[in-house]
Parts: C-alpha cells; structure tokens; sequence
C-alpha cells in the first residue's frame, strides 16, 4: 500500500470512469440513430397477398412424440391439397411446426422462434397441456390468434382472459360426462374402476364422471405418465372389485393397461376415452405379440369407447375417403393414421376460419369470424363446436361406440353437452358430406 | 391379500430387469472402474435391432442372437474406440463421455428407427398363470425374465470366480500397471470386459422390452433404477446387483401399488441415499474404501 | 493461505510488472485497476453496456433468446465452479433450477408479491438450503456414486411436484405472472436508446443484470481463498486435509453456493418462460447444462457463458440445416441431441480443456513465440 500504488489505483478508477462514460455515451448514439424505422401500419405479421404463415408446436422428439409427432405431419398435408387448389383467397398456406420435445421451456422457446422471427399469422393446434399453458398468457398479449390447440383441457375457454385461444376437441369432462351416463343408464350394477393419467386428463375426466357415476365408483387409480409400469394400479382395481373400467389415458396406456390385465388375467368391462382408444394405434402395438399370447388382435373387442372424428378403418366414410386422398396425392410414404386425421379435420377447420376472415384478413378479424361462425363450421367433427363471443370451447360431443375387430358400431348416436350440469342431448341432423373437391365452401354473404 | 401378492410378484419380474441392468454396470466397474450410463441406450438400440430382424424372420431366438451379438460388437467397438482414451484418466471425463453415448445414441435410434411406439413380441405367454386356483401375476415370460437372470448370475460368478479369464480381469481392473507388468494383456481384457457387458445389457433390453412397448427412450427409467439398484448392492458384486436390482423392484412396486407412482423415483433416491449415507460403497461391497 | 495447489496458477492479485521488459499488454494493464476486484467490476461493467447495447439493437425475437441464454448462463456458472474448480459433477442441477422455479411462482403468485429483487433472492436462498442438504449427501460420495446419486435425485424431484399438485399445479404446471418494466426503468432505457421497453426485452434484462452478479460474485469467489481451497480439494484431497482443511464442509459450501446459482437460474427461467412445470425439468436439462460447461471449458466462467451460448443458437440452426438437407420434421429435430452427444463426446476426447481452455493454449502459444515467457496473468482459470 505505497503512494505509488495508490495513485495507480486512483488511476485505474478514473480510466473506469472514462471508459464506461465513453462506451455509454456510445450506446446512446448508437441506440438513437440505430432505432429500425417502425413497422408499416396496419400490416399484418405472416400476410402477404400470396401467402400466409401458420405456425404451431408439437413434441417431435422425446418421449410424448410417439404418435402426436403424426398430427402435423396430416395437417401439412391437407394445407399441401389446399394449396394446390389456388389456397385461400388466394393465398397459399405456409405451415410452419417445431418441435417442443414436450417441454414447455422448449414450447416458450419455440413459439417465441414462430411469433418473432417466422413472424406467424396465427398459432394452429399447438399440442398439450402443460406445453401450451406456457405460451397461453404471450400469444394472447401478443394478440397472435392461437386457434385449436391439441388438447381437451378446459384453459382453452377463457375468452374474458385469453380471448385470442380456442379449444378444438371435446373437453375431458364433457366426454367423461357423455360416458358416465351411458354407464349408469347401461349398467346401473356396475362397480366402476376408473384408470386415470395424474394430469388434467385424469382430473377433469373424474369430475365429468362422477356426475352420473359417484355411486358406482369403487376405485380411482393414477398413473404418471411416463412411468411405465402400471401393473400396481391394475391390481389395485382388481383388488377393489372393480367389473367396469374407464380409461382416460393416452393409447400407450391403454396398450400397458391391456397387457397387465392379463398378466392378473383380469377381465372387467373395459372403456377408454377417445384420446387412449385409437383402435388403429393400440390395436397395432397389441397386434404384434404374435408368439405370445395376444394372438389375434382382438383384445379390444369389445371395448366401449367414444369416438367424435371419422376413424382410419371407416372406409366407407366419404371424410375417410377424402383424407386417404389428401395423404395420397400430399402425404409421406407412411401410413395414414387417426392422429393424420385429425390434424388434417384442424387444417380443415382453420381453412374454413380464414375464409370466413374475408379476402383481407387480419387477426383480431380471424378470432372475431371464429367466434361468430365457427359454431355453424360444418366438417368431418361429428358434432358442432361450441364457439361464440361467451364461449371458446371446441366440438360440443361425441358418440358412445364399441370396438369390433378392427372398426367401430355405434352403440347411441352423438350427443352434445356442455360443460357443468348442462344437460345431455342427441345432436339433430344428419351427418355432414365433405365437398366435391375436398375444400370447404366459402360462407357466402 | 391377493394385491399384495400380485404386487410382490410384479415388483419380482420387473426387479429381475433391474438385476440384468445392475448386472452389466457392475460387469463395466469391474473391468474399467467406469459407470457406463450409455448402458440403456446401447441396449436400447440392439433392441430395435433384434425387432427388425424378428420383423423380418418371425423368429424371435433369431433376433435375440442378433441383439446379443450385436451387443458384443457394440460393447467392444465403443470401449476400444472411445473409453480406452478415457480410461485411467479423471473420473469425471468417464461420466462425460458415456453421458454424451447415451444422449447420441438415443438421438441416432429416433433417427433411424422412429420416434413411435412399437410392440415388441414376447416368447412366452404372456397370461398370468393359475397356481391352486388363485390367479397370480407370474407369467411364463416373467418366469424366463427371472430364469434368465438366474442364469447370467452364475455365469458371471462363475466366469469371474472359477475362470483364468476371469481373475486376469479383476487383476487387470484392480491395477492395470502391476498387471501389465506381471503380463497379463490388459488391452484386450478391459474390450473383453465392455463386449460382456454390452451383451449383458442387450438382454436387459429384450426382456424389458418383451411384451411390451419400446420406443427410443423406454430404457430411461431403467438406467436409474438399475443404477440404484447395483449402487445398493455395491458396484463390485454381481450378487448384490441382482440382491440389489430385486429389492428395488419390490419396494418400487409397493410405493406405486400403496403411496403413488409419482413418488416412484422419490422412493429410489430415497434408498440410495439412505444405503450411501450408511455404507457409501454399497451393502455387499468386501473392497475396503480406496482414497482416490 | 499456503496451500499446496498442484497448478498453482492462481496468485496474480498483488504481482508487479517485471521492470524493463515493456509488453504490448502491459500498456493496457496499467490501465486497469489493481485489485481483482476491481478488474472484474470493470469488466462487469463494459459487459453491462454491452448488454445494453446489444439488447436495444437486436431483434424481439433474438432479445427473447438473450432471454434464455441468461438463465442457462447462470446455471452453468454455477454448474462450472462446482465440477471445474470442486470436482463435483452434478447431474441434479436440472431439479435445483426447478426448486427455484416454483419458489419464484408461489412467491409471485401470492397476494401482494413482494419485489422482484426480493424473490430473486428468496428464489436462491431456498435453493441453496436444498442445497446444503444435497450437498452434504454428495460430499460423501465420489465420481460415478454422486453421478448417480445427483441423476436420482433430477429425476425424483419433478414427482414432487405432482404428488402435491394442490400447491404446485401438478403435470400441467404453476402460471407465473411475469413482472412488467417499472416505468424509471422504461423511461431510462428510452433516453438511451429512443427504444421502447417491450416484454421479452424486460425479461432480458432482468436476466443478464442477475447473471453480471452472479458473474461478478463467483468470480470473486473462486479467485480468493475460497477458490483456492476448492481447487485445493479437488486435486488432492489428502495434501489438502494435511494443510487443515476439511474437505467435507468445503464440498458442501461449493455444493451450495452452485445450487443457489441453479436456483437463480430457475427463478429467472420461470419469469421468462412464465410457467413452471415438472416436464420442464427433465434429466435433459441437467444434461444440458453439463455439455455447457464441458464443452465451454470446465471451471471458465467464459466457458459456462459461451457453453450456454450453444444450447440456445446450436439446436434451432442444427434442426434447420436439417431440414435443408431433406430430412423430415422429425428426423431433423433430433439431429440437435445427436449433435449434442456427439460434441460432448468429441470434446472429451480431443479438447478435454473446451473452447476456453483451447482458446487459451493459442493464445498461449502465440504469446510465446512472440515474446518469450508466459508467466503474464493470463494462466488463470477463469475469465
């Protein structure tokens, strides 16, 4: 501590000084005169006269993308067949995805990616719900219309705090509800196990049961998701006495659930919700123990499940029929499968969202053409939507149907409801035929 | 009663898996004093080799000699290629590198073969058998998992034990200079020691995979629990790996048959940090504490 | 003081400039102030304006991913200075930032949230008594042990989180309510720089203003006695326990100061990705971080920032020229784990020291041939 390294020191402080005044005073210059010249009004992010940007976030890797990484693969391809029918009012659909791994950190990454950079008109059926949730509050301030998201949570119909975000699928709870009283109609002596994944599936699913089952019900099981072991649960239901089981589960389970049974050689009952019975999927995976004991694929016969989308097996379907089309001429070389299906009925119903938006569409006019026509969208959902200024919850029902070797037969027909103590009602009407040309037509007026 | 049965027997089969995996970490530590957490994920790969090829024939012996093959090459290759350039150095550049394998080979398998869910056939029935009239959750495949166990056990045992192979490479994991030295080919017996140990793993693998799904993560939660369990049993035994690997399965089906299978893992780390904190270097383990 | 560190190339605070062998750099040495200290707040305070300065330049969209980059950083500084300078790999550092992530949303999600300074440090303190217990269980246990105890310990925590989904919003996570820019802050930013403050900017900032101090405190630390101790124990546990140092507390203490880090970290990542959720904290974010600062240069806090650097600007670019190349959506977006695996490996193998410690061999080598002796500063293991 001599004077001379003091006064070194006092040296070094004043360069300090120096070098943060001149390198601020830099900064200020710089960010004054460097300020980008503000963007045109009016224009619209992703819109062009020929083009406009859809975007969306599905797991592509990791361990929730076996099957969900089909979904937008289905809807590229029914945007391709749009797009080489002259597009929407003109303007061809650039359909850009990425992929979240499932992780939310990721889908915040990957949304800010499509939001800022891809400069996205709108946000189409981005996947799950711990996923989108982290994306919900952003896209909605941002004012980005954040249409069908990929998942039947009930955070989707909020329109007061997210008025940009619509549901698309039946929620858990109104499709556990259209269930429950089939059950209890049905089998009014049925004790009632119920296999739920320990998310919101699960949960809303109970409380849409319960309404018409609390009696019945002898046992609840979770599961966590990515656990793959279930046979604990499974005992525990068997243990319970439970004779009718209702899955809400994502298809892997219903493929593990399947297999434990029988391993316990327990027989109950069995009903999956739509979103773990796809019968393509599991009947696949089931299919394939050729040299153990599932020697024929029909585990599931029998099985009651619901069903609000025409199915891959339903070849006589004219929706089945348009989509082996659109996966022909746009697809890949893989299979079409149930989850291509319902991206492509997403892709459907978004191309009838931006006609409805008029030949210069802009965001808040896509959201307000969604509320006020979507309710009157006619397309392969077996039941309406339930869109309007009050509500963004998406397809209103489903039917209640069994699995027959590798199809369905309709046990009731569709039936719409809402959710709460909404009361459960047949859908009127017959079932919708998709145009000649596969693309829907255009309200007029 | 019947739950608890059931439950027991359940947690047995899948504990037997966890002894395969344990098994093939402690067939690694021994010869290299190196926890191969790519284990999983070569397993995993042969895996889906032996289901193309049991795709392919229908024959599933068939595959399962591919996969096994496959993972003597695989173990062989990967040791003399990558670890001999890590061995005997810092342990930390060991765990790098095999965390960077599992992590690459994962992605490379997605790649190649798919993201999606697959079925993977079984040999056996996969029907629970009938013992007295009272249904039980043992299945004939569950049988040859834990036969097949059993089996590889004493084949370690015996190869380590009763063989010249074998105690030149416990001499060659113990000390590789004074091996060398006495003349014994450390090279070659440290390759020897991962190809066994791959082939180990692969197994691992087809059982875990044996009527059921696989997709390119679903060895995952093996690697820790199959980590915990050869930690339990001390990283130097065989027997207490498959000790070790059964106790897991057991107390890991019971905290998800009774508590919640969200605490599965809290369970496992609560018993491996209980056993460190009590015998930090496993319950079987007979080498006193080496200060590295 | 004296302790006996195998590369001991740590005391330069007090040294003077060797008379009469005039160096280019010794010009722009004698500029800087003398103590350590001092030379890293002046760093801190150019990579301050920096900030600024690329912050109001760039685009929304690349603010958002300086955004990200800040909490991976922070992470991984403190990820660097337990396995660089302790010797304690960590594979649980994914679970501490969830820790700090879920403190952040109970705090901010409570009536009356207290200010955000407050919660940024609660967030670390919580953390770091995690912390304190994780490490006194790891200060036991060596090498591929703590490896997989710390791997039980990222997978085990998520699951906490759903079993008390009351609290902590199970799977589908807890909503954090990201702070808005007080208007001083706003009105300062716009007189230098005539920018508005937008959301993602915000964020931004409160990022790297966290991740100047941590940087500004962890290098202190690892350059003073503490420092020395830990690397002290890391080389040689037995010469250090015979210089008197016990080497358990000293694991504990260096296990604790990274996990408050992690849980800075976590604090900032949840207000930046306004949700916490237990699929945001899987074994590939701990894994993440690891190949930050490996890949960085194990024990440079450069490192951990350019480490963190790759795990924000690497996947998309990976995954893009993917996409270029013909693959399919889903083949391409698993080409940046590929990626991943294969550099983690390939640094270990032929650049075990990382960018930081390649970088410096250059430079090194460089020096010499140019004007003999490398004993200058620049040996040091940190920036």
């Amino acid at each position: 501590m001599d004077t001379v390294g003091s006064r070194r020191r006092l040296r070094g402080r004043a360069a300090v000084l120096a070098v943060v005044a001149v390198v601020a005073l830099l900064a200020s210059a710089c960010g004054a005169g460097g300020r980008p010249s503000g963007e045109e009004g009016g224009a619209q992010p992703g819109l062009t006269p020929q083009s406009v940007k859809v975007g969306a976030h599905f797991p592509l890797t990791g361990v929730a993308s076996p099957g969900y990484s089909d979904i937008p693969t289905g809807t590229k391809a029914y945007f391709d067949y749009v797009n080489a029918h002259g597009g929407v009012h003109g303007r061809q659909i650039e359909y850009v995805f990425r992929d979240d791994a499932y992780n939310p950190t990721q889908t915040s990454q990957v949304v800010n990616e499509l939001v800022l950079q891809d400069q996205v008109f709108a946000m189409l059926g981005g996947l799950g719900t711990p996923t989108h949730s982290a994306v919900l509050d952003y896209l909605n301030s941002e004012g980005v219309p954040d249409l069908f998201v990929s998942s039947g949570s009930l955070l989707w119909d909020q329109p007061e705090r997210n008025p940009q975000t619509f549901g698309w699928q039946p929620d858990y709870e109104i499709e556990a509800k259209i269930i429950g009283k089939y059950v209890a109609e049905n089998f009014p002596q049925a004790k009632v196990g119920l296999f739920l994944q320990d998310d919101d599936l699960g949960r809303d699913a109970e409380i849409g049961g319960r309404r018409f089952l609390d009696r019945q019900i002898v046992a609840a099981e979770r599961y966590t998701p990515g656990n793959t072991d279930v046979a604990p649960q499974i005992a525990a239901l068997q243990a319970a006495g439970a004779d009718f089981v209702i899955g809400f589960n994502v298809p892997s389970y219903t493929a593990l659930s399947q297999l434990q049974s029988l391993r316990l050689n327990y027989d109950p009952q069995w009903a999956y919700s739509n979103i773990g019975s796809d019968p393509a999927l599991v009947g696949s995976l089931l299919a394939r123990f050729s040299e153990g004991a599932v020697t024929d694929a029909g585990l599931l016969d029998g099985v009651i499940t619901t069903e609000y989308l025409p199915s891959v097996e339903a070849a006589g379907d004219p929706w089945t029929q348009l989509f082996t089309r659109v996966w022909q001429e746009h697809g890949t070389d893989a299979e079409l499968t149930n989850f291509r299906i319902y991206g492509m009925a997403e892709a459907y119903a978004f191309v009838q969202a931006l006609q409805a938006a008029g030949p210069d569409p802009t965001r808040e006019g896509l959201v307000a053409a969604v509320e006020q026509s979507g309710a009157q969208m006619e397309g392969p959902w077996l039941a309406p939507y339930r869109y309007s200024e009050q509500s963004h919850a998406g397809i209103s029902g489903v039917k209640i149907s069994r699995i027959v070797g590798a199809g369905t037969e309709d046990l009731t027909p569709v039936q719409v409801t809402d959710n709460g103590d909404a009361p459960i009602t047949p859908h009127p009407g017959p079932a919708s035929t998709p145009p000649a040309n596969g693309i829907p037509v255009p309200p007029t007026g | 009663m019947q739950q608890f049965l059931n439950v027991t027997l359940t947690g047995l089969s899948q504990g037997a898996i966890y002894a395969a995996f344990a098994l093939a970490l402690v067939l690694i530590w021994r010869s290299t004093r190196i926890v191969n957490f790519a284990q999983g994920s070569m397993g995993m790969f042969t895996t889906y080799l032996a289901l193309i090829v049991i795709e392919g024939t229908g024959s599933y012996w068939l595959g399962l000699v591919v996969a096994l093959g496959a993972g003597l090459l695989l173990g062989a290759a990967i040791e003399r290629l990558i670890i001999r350039r890590v061995e005997g150095g810092p342990e930390l550049s060991a765990i790098i590198v095999t965390l960077g394998l599992f992590v690459a080979i994962q992605a490379l398998a997605a790649i190649l073969f798919g993201a999606t869910f697959r079925s993977f056939p079984a040999p056996f029935d996969l029907r629970g058998m009938m013992v007295g009239g009272v249904n039980v959750a043992l299945t004939p495949f569950s049988v040859f998992v834990i036969g097949s166990v059993v089996l590889v056990m004493a084949a370690l045992v015996a190869l380590f034990r009763f063989t010249d192979v074998g105690l030149r490479m416990r001499a060659a994991a113990f000390d590789q200079e004074v091996s060398r030295l006495l003349g014994v080919p450390v090279g070659p017996l440290l390759t020897l020691g991962w190809a066994l140990a791959a082939v180990v793993g692969s197994l691992a693998g087809l059982l875990i995979a044996g009527g059921s799904l696989v997709y390119p993560a679903y060895m995952d939660p093996i690697i820790v629990y199959g980590f915990v369990a050869a930690v339990l049993g001390g990283l130097d035994s065989p027997g207490g790996a498959v000790v070790g690997g059964l106790a897991m399965g057991l107390a890991l089906s019971y905290v998800s048959g009774y508590v919640g299978s969200e605490l599965v893992a809290m369970a496992a780390l609560a018993i491996l940090v209980a056993v460190l904190l009590v015998r930090p270097h496993g319950l079987f383990a007979r080498t006193a504490a080496r200060r590295v | 003081m004296a302790v006996p560190v195998r590369n001991s190339e740590s005391d330069e605070a007090g040294r003077s400039v060797p008379p009469g062998r005039p160096r280019p750099l010794d010009v722009v040495r004698r500029w800087l102030p003398r103590s350590t200290f001092g030379r890293h707040a002046l760093l801190v305070l150019v990579g301050a304006v920096a900030v600024v300065l690329v912050l109001e330049t760039t685009s929304p969209f690349r603010n958002s991913q300086f955004a990200t980059l800040s909490y991976y950083a922070i992470a991984a500084a403190g990820l660097t200075v337990l396995t660089g300078l302790n010797g304690q790999i960590s594979l649980g550092h994914g679970a501490l930032m969830a820790v700090g992530a879920y403190t952040t949303g109970l705090l901010l999600g409570s009536a009356g949230p207290p200010p955000l300074i407050l919660v940024l440090v609660v967030a670390a303190a919580v953390t770091a008594v995690v912390g304190v217990v994780v490490g006194a269980a790891a200060s036991r246990l060596h090498g591929p042990y703590l490896a997989g105890a710390t791997l039980a310990f990222a997978i085990a925590v998520p699951g906490l989180a759903i079993y008390f989904d009351g609290v902590l919003g199970g799977e589908q996570g807890m909503q954090i309510d990201s702070p808005r820019a007080p208007a001083w802050f706003a009105d300062a930013i716009y007189f230098l720089s005539a920018n508005e403050m937008s959301g993602a900017k915000y964020l931004a900032y409160i990022g790297w203003a966290t991740l100047l101090v941590v940087l500004l405190l962890l290098a202190n630390l690892a350059a003073g006695r503490v420092g020395r101790v830990w690397r002290a124990v890391r080389d040689d546990e037995v010469a250090a326990e015979l210089a008197g140092i016990r080497p358990g507390p000293v694991r504990v203490l260096a296990f604790t100061v990274s996990a408050a880090c992690a849980g800075l970290a976590g604090a900032v990542l949840g207000i930046v990705v306004r949700l916490a959720a237990p699929s945001g904290f899987t074994i590939v974010l701990s894994l993440g971080l690891l190949t930050a600062v490996v890949v960085g240069g194990l024990g440079s806090l450069t490192g951990a920032l350019l480490g963190a650097a790759l795990l924000v600007f690497l996947p998309p670019a990976v995954t893009n020229l993917g996409t270029a190349a013909g693959l399919s959506g889903v083949a391409a977006a698993e080409l940046a784990p590929l990626v991943y695996g294969v550099v983690l490996v390939l640094v270990v193998l032929l650049a075990p020291t990382g960018v930081v410690g390649g970088v410096r061999r250059m430079w090194q080598s460089i020096r010499n041939g140019a004007g003999r002796s490398g004993v200058g500063g620049n040996g040091r293991e940190r920036s």
